[in-house]
């Protein structure tokens, strides 16, 4: 079966005042129907900025410099915007961190997401309500013909949230980009949504793009996971793999930092130093400096993904045969069994 | 640590009037304790009245009814507030969550440091204040020549930094965090906490560490009280609280933090509370030794 959607080597770069900054580089990967791909990288590792560019909203100074998108078999790399509007919506959609800024605040919610399924698909005006209050009752509002016409500051974080996910999947898309969209929600309610997530990719068969900086949230939702840093992909393989076999010092790093791991009476490990600046990324690998398993190598030549099952590879030299044995300083399974 | 208390809170309510109708509870009638060199943790949801509590104690609020003690003076008496004010703003420093807006954009990182001991006329020469100002910059592991830079030139986490340098700088008893890295990054989370349990070691500073994230609290807080819709639910040890919690809220919020394991996660179910239901009826009463429950 052919992947949803597929990235190939994929570069993205901003052109401000101090230079070219690349945000986004090199990156390929694959996207299969009815999956659940997160990924994890800090602020600035380019997770949005390589998501805003599939669904074309990229800021303007922004320019795809090489590569190829392709989404359900076409090359969507050089759509134009009246093309990109029609796959919004019926193909691609999005749910942003902050619901408030995404709704209308003046518009009942209902009637906004009315006007999504109106947008995309030929249905009579009294069919498009009944959709949406069905949609409204997929995502777990109570009573959504009352609802249907009240405005968005009479729901809660977590309520606004659902509305807005409401709206994405009004015109049932086959893939959903999701940047970050329990973040500014209480522990609670984000576990609610999680579920919902879980819950509409089962009954719809929706491919979902999970962006996240949180490992917890990620081990609850991810089928496979991404981890980026310094806008490449460093890590990718299943959840299990990723977690429970990680390869790349930076995921290692990422676990070290984690006070839910930290085991009782130890110090947590943070990552020395901070993540490159990207205008002139350092040759070699990004990493290396804030690395303690740095090689010479890594210095001086950038490190390829490196397979180390066929669903799992990590662009570290560690994994080359000529490197030195290294015993990761985490490993989740084995503390698990302790 | 000692066992005597720095800061007493005893029934503790602050009200915000809306309107003739409306009056918020955001805090109401809270009790709790704070021993001397122990980190004391506050979680809860948006709403619950937890930075409510913190500005409440650093008096920016004039609390509704209640009493505080600090240091066994009833700084909750207008009176004794005012006697002491120059001491407490010496001895009780706060560190907000967005550095950002707590840091004036216009002055520098010395700047910045200095002042709350300039205004507190606390160094008797310029010498002894510069070299305070290294020491402090050492201990939050900023560079000398960060000095001179403005916060707009600094990181998220660097930011973070000279906030806290600001307030240990004059070596208050008492720090007040509310969410101190609830805006940063992973990697650079995990510095900070470093930093503060570092400092917290040297120099036996007593924290309240405010924040929504549990397995933060678990890892750096000795004791830890769950606050709900202006209340505390439960209070323990911290040890205690995550292993043997006894308040329905607190165990649905425990069961709500996802776990980096994803075989673990996808077998949990998360436990429900309906906060709705809660009225925060009943008394607060201690069920086993050093375990505190609202019951009702």
């Amino acid at each position: 079966m052919d992947p949803l959607l597929q990235l190939e080597n994929l570069s993205v770069s901003f052109t401000t005042p101090d230079g070219k900054v690349q945000a986004v580089r090199d990156v390929s990967l694959e996207l299969n129907k009815g999956e659940i791909l997160a990924i994890v990288g800090e602020s600035g590792c380019g997770k949005t900025v390589m998501c805003q560019s599939v669904m074309k909203l990229l800021p303007k100074n922004a320019i795809i410099e090489s590569g190829k998108i392709i989404a359900d078999g076409t090359d969507i790399t050089d759509f134009s915007e009246k093309k990109m509007r029609k796959l919004r919506g019926t193909l691609l959609s999005m749910v942003f961190q902050d619901p408030m800024t995404t709704l209308n605040p003046t518009m009942p919610i209902g009637k906004q997401i009315t006007e999504a399924i109106l947008k995309h698909r030929k249905v009579s005006k009294e069919e498009a309500k009944q959709r949406a209050i069905a949609l409204l009752e997929l995502i777990g509002i109570d009573n959504p013909v009352e609802r249907y016409s009240l405005q968005p500051h009479f729901f809660s974080g977590g309520m606004r949230q659902r509305c807005v996910l409401a709206i994405a999947l009004a015109s049932e898309p086959k893939i959903l980009f999701a940047d970050e969209p329990t973040t500014s929600l209480d522990v609670t309610v984000q576990a609610k949504i999680l579920d919902l997530l879980l819950d509409i990719r089962d009954k719809t068969g929706i491919s979902i793009v999970f962006i996240s900086h949180d490992l917890g949230v990620v081990a609850r939702i991810a089928d496979r996971v991404a981890v980026m840093y310094a806008g490449k992909i460093v890590e990718i393989g299943t959840a299990e793999e990723v977690f429970y076999d990680p390869r790349h010092p930076y995921t290692w790093g990422l676990m070290r930092a984690l006070p839910s791991l930290a085991k009782e009476g130890q110090p947590l490990r943070p990552i020395p130093g901070m993540p490159p600046l990207m205008v002139n990324p350092p040759p070699g690998d990004a990493f290396a400096i804030r690395n303690e398993y740095a090689m010479k190598i890594d210095y001086e030549l950038m490190p390829p993904l490196i397979a180390v099952s066929p669903t799992h590879s990590a662009a570290t030299w560690l994994l080359d045969e000529r490197a030195p044995e290294v015993t990761p300083p985490i490993s989740l399974k084995s503390e698990r069994a302790a | 640590m000692t066992d005597d208390p720095i800061l007493e809170v005893r029934d503790l309510t602050q009200y915000f009037r809306i309107n003739r109708q409306l009056t918020i509870k955001a805090v109401d009638g809270i009790s709790f304790s704070v021993n001397e060199g122990e980190v004391f943790g506050i979680v809860g949801e948006t709403g619950s009245g937890k930075s409510t509590v913190a500005r409440t104690l650093m008096g920016v609020n004039r609390l509704t009814s209640g009493e505080i003690f600090f240091k066994g003076n009833k700084i909750s008496d207008k009176d004794v507030f005012r006697q002491n004010k120059s001491d407490l703003q010496k001895n009780m420093q706060i560190i907000f969550q967005d550095s950002a807006a707590a840091l004036n954009p216009h002055m520098t990182v010395e700047q910045i440091i200095a002042e709350p001991m300039t205004i507190n006329k606390v160094m008797k020469s310029t010498e002894e204040l510069d070299a305070r100002i290294k020491e402090t910059l050492e201990n939050v592991e900023l560079s000398e020549h960060y000095r001179t830079k403005y916060p707009g030139e600094l990181s998220g986490g660097q930011r973070q930094r000279v906030a806290i340098a600001r307030g240990i700088a004059i070596r208050p008893d008492l720090i007040i965090a509310d969410e101190p890295i609830a805006s940063l990054d992973i990697s650079i989370q995990a510095q900070i906490v470093t930093l503060f349990q570092h400092l917290q070691k040297e120099h036996q500073f007593t924290f309240i560490f405010i924040a929504h994230d549990l397995s933060l609290i678990r890892f750096i807080s000795d004791r830890t009280a769950v606050m709900l819709k202006g209340k505390i639910v439960e209070m323990a040890e911290t040890k205690e609280l995550f292993e043997h919690p006894l308040h329905p809220y607190t165990k649905a919020l425990l069961s709500s933090i996802p776990v980096p394991d994803p075989d673990f996660e996808r077998k949990k179910k998360s436990l429900e509370y309906d906060t709705s239901s809660f009225t925060g009826e009943g008394t607060f009463s201690e069920v086993s030794k050093g375990h505190f429950l609202l019951d009702g």
